[in-house]
């Protein structure tokens, strides 16, 4: 349960950070908040040549929430944005999404980027920010480039991320509004990956939905969102039959695995009770003054 | 740090429990090895190596981290809190004390992540609830109490310190 050697650097900037990760190679690896990888490197299931360590770069230490949404820097810890005063007002699906990652200590050291880049399909930020259409920029020695979450999680742990590309920050955009939001989760024991999770934004007028976005983690090779459910709910009157029926289509979606923890069936069935109620508790989130709440 | 270095073992230095320490160590031995094995710190334990069970949890620079999960060389310049830096000159500290009373140690291995843990944890909270409490304490994991005796013992040391706010207040 110790790593295997590994050559350490800690650049203290982005820039000097792509340079070694260029120079490194095949053998580079980033570490960011380290409690995704560290797991890894102690089994020794990773074991890079050379550990670029991002946790001196302070450039990528950051919070903004303002009316165009939430972004942070990739260095970010998720206990500091967990409990950002500014994160609350603006956006608080993302403060109350990151109170089911891990327990406190682990979010003291993650980081948002880190987890975003590890793409876990039983992790909850990549599920937020799927759900929420965000994006992340990322820079290499050719220029930053910006890539949008719809694009970005490919399978299990793999993203459309480049090996020579740091990213930088993670953008959630504000809620329109009249969007109510909901998170939620079942997990064996509290802090435990998600068995099946699932991120809902209904923005309503009314008892109408003008808009939806639902996405189910922990079911599927990735985060997925379920379209055809979006467009069952789109245009109609909010009510249980409606929402049956997305959830029935979520269901459908998803390909979920069996592991040691639950069943294929077991998710399937999971996923589709987690919808129903997370589409009730956005939807009731809606209506109230304001939507947001 | 602008060059990569060879993997061999360089110098560390950080403070632990307010004392300076330097030894040197490879990057790839963590800070919970670091304590242990170089600092003869061994309050700080092993449980599972992949920060799960919460044994290893020291504070690095104020805040509760999982040792096991981070390298020596990444906490150099940090201030390290170990279950060794708790006791005020050989007296228990409050929270120490109240573990004791409420028999919320049996063979004591997560005894000391679960100190930091709840340490950190009260320094954060403002009079927290119940189910506040469990949730925080749901990260260290415990073979022999079944976690009532824990639990009681930080609820009696929050409410001691919901009760003397108006003071100012008294560490945990």
């Amino acid at each position: 349960m110790k790593p295997a050697p590994f050559v350490y650097s800690a650049p203290e900037s982005v820039d000097e950070a792509t340079d070694l990760l260029n120079m490194a190679g095949e053998g580079g690896r980033i570490c960011a908040g380290g409690q995704s990888l560290a797991p890894l490197m102690n089994m020794r299931l990773a074991q890079p040549e050379h550990l670029i360590d991002l946790n001196r770069c302070r450039e990528l230490s950051w919070i903004r929430a303002d009316e165009d949404g939430v972004s942070v820097g990739a260095m970010t810890r998720q206990r500091a944005v967990e409990r950002s005063a500014e994160v609350h007002a603006r956006l608080p699906v993302l403060a109350a999404t990151l109170a089911h990652v891990g327990h406190f200590q682990i979010r003291n050291r993650g980081t948002i980027g880190g987890s975003i880049c590890h793409a876990d399909q039983a992790a909850e930020l990549p599920g937020l920010l799927l759900a929420c259409d965000g994006w992340v920029e990322a820079r290499s020695a050719g220029g930053d480039r910006r890539v949008e979450a719809a694009d970005l999680f490919l399978g299990p742990f793999t993203t459309s991320l480049r090996p020579d590309e740091i990213v930088t920050m993670v953008g959630f955009p504000a809620l329109a509004p009249g969007t109510g939001w909901s998170f939620l989760e079942v997990a064996r024991r509290h802090g435990d990956f998600a068995v099946a999770g699932v991120a809902a934004l209904v923005e309503a007028d009314g008892q109408q939905v003008q808009a939806s976005s639902v996405v189910v983690i922990g079911a599927h090779n990735r985060p997925l969102r379920i379209t055809e459910a979006e467009a069952i709910l789109q245009g109609q009157g909010y009510g249980p039959d409606v929402r049956d029926a997305a959830a029935a289509a979520a269901e459908a979606a998803i390909e979920p695995g069996s592991d040691i923890h639950s069943s294929a069936e077991t998710k399937r069935h999971l996923a589709g009770v987690l919808v129903r109620r997370a589409l009730d508790e956005a939807f009731s989130r809606a209506g109230r003054v304001g939507g947001q709440q | 740090m602008t060059q990569a270095e060879q993997n061999m073992r360089r110098d560390v230095s950080l403070r632990v429990n307010g004392e300076p320490v330097r030894h040197a160590a490879e990057p790839r031995r963590t800070l919970a090895d670091f304590l242990r094995e170089q600092c003869g710190l061994t309050g700080t334990k092993l449980g599972c190596e992949h920060g799960v069970c919460g044994a290893c949890t020291v504070l690095l620079d104020g805040e509760a981290v999982r040792s096991c999960l981070i390298y020596a060389v990444q906490a150099a310049g940090a201030e390290v809190t170990t279950v060794e830096g708790l006791d005020r000159d050989g007296e228990l500290s409050p929270l120490q004390e109240a573990f004791r009373e409420n028999h919320a140690l049996q063979c004591g291995f997560c005894t000391p992540g679960f100190l930091l843990s709840a340490l950190s944890f009260l320094r954060d909270s403002d009079d927290p609830s119940d189910d506040e409490i469990r949730q925080a304490l749901s990260g260290n994991l415990c073979r022999c109490t079944g976690y009532q005796g824990i639990f009681r013992a930080v609820r009696q040391v929050a409410d001691s310190l919901a009760g003397q706010a108006a003071d100012g207040g008294e560490t945990p």
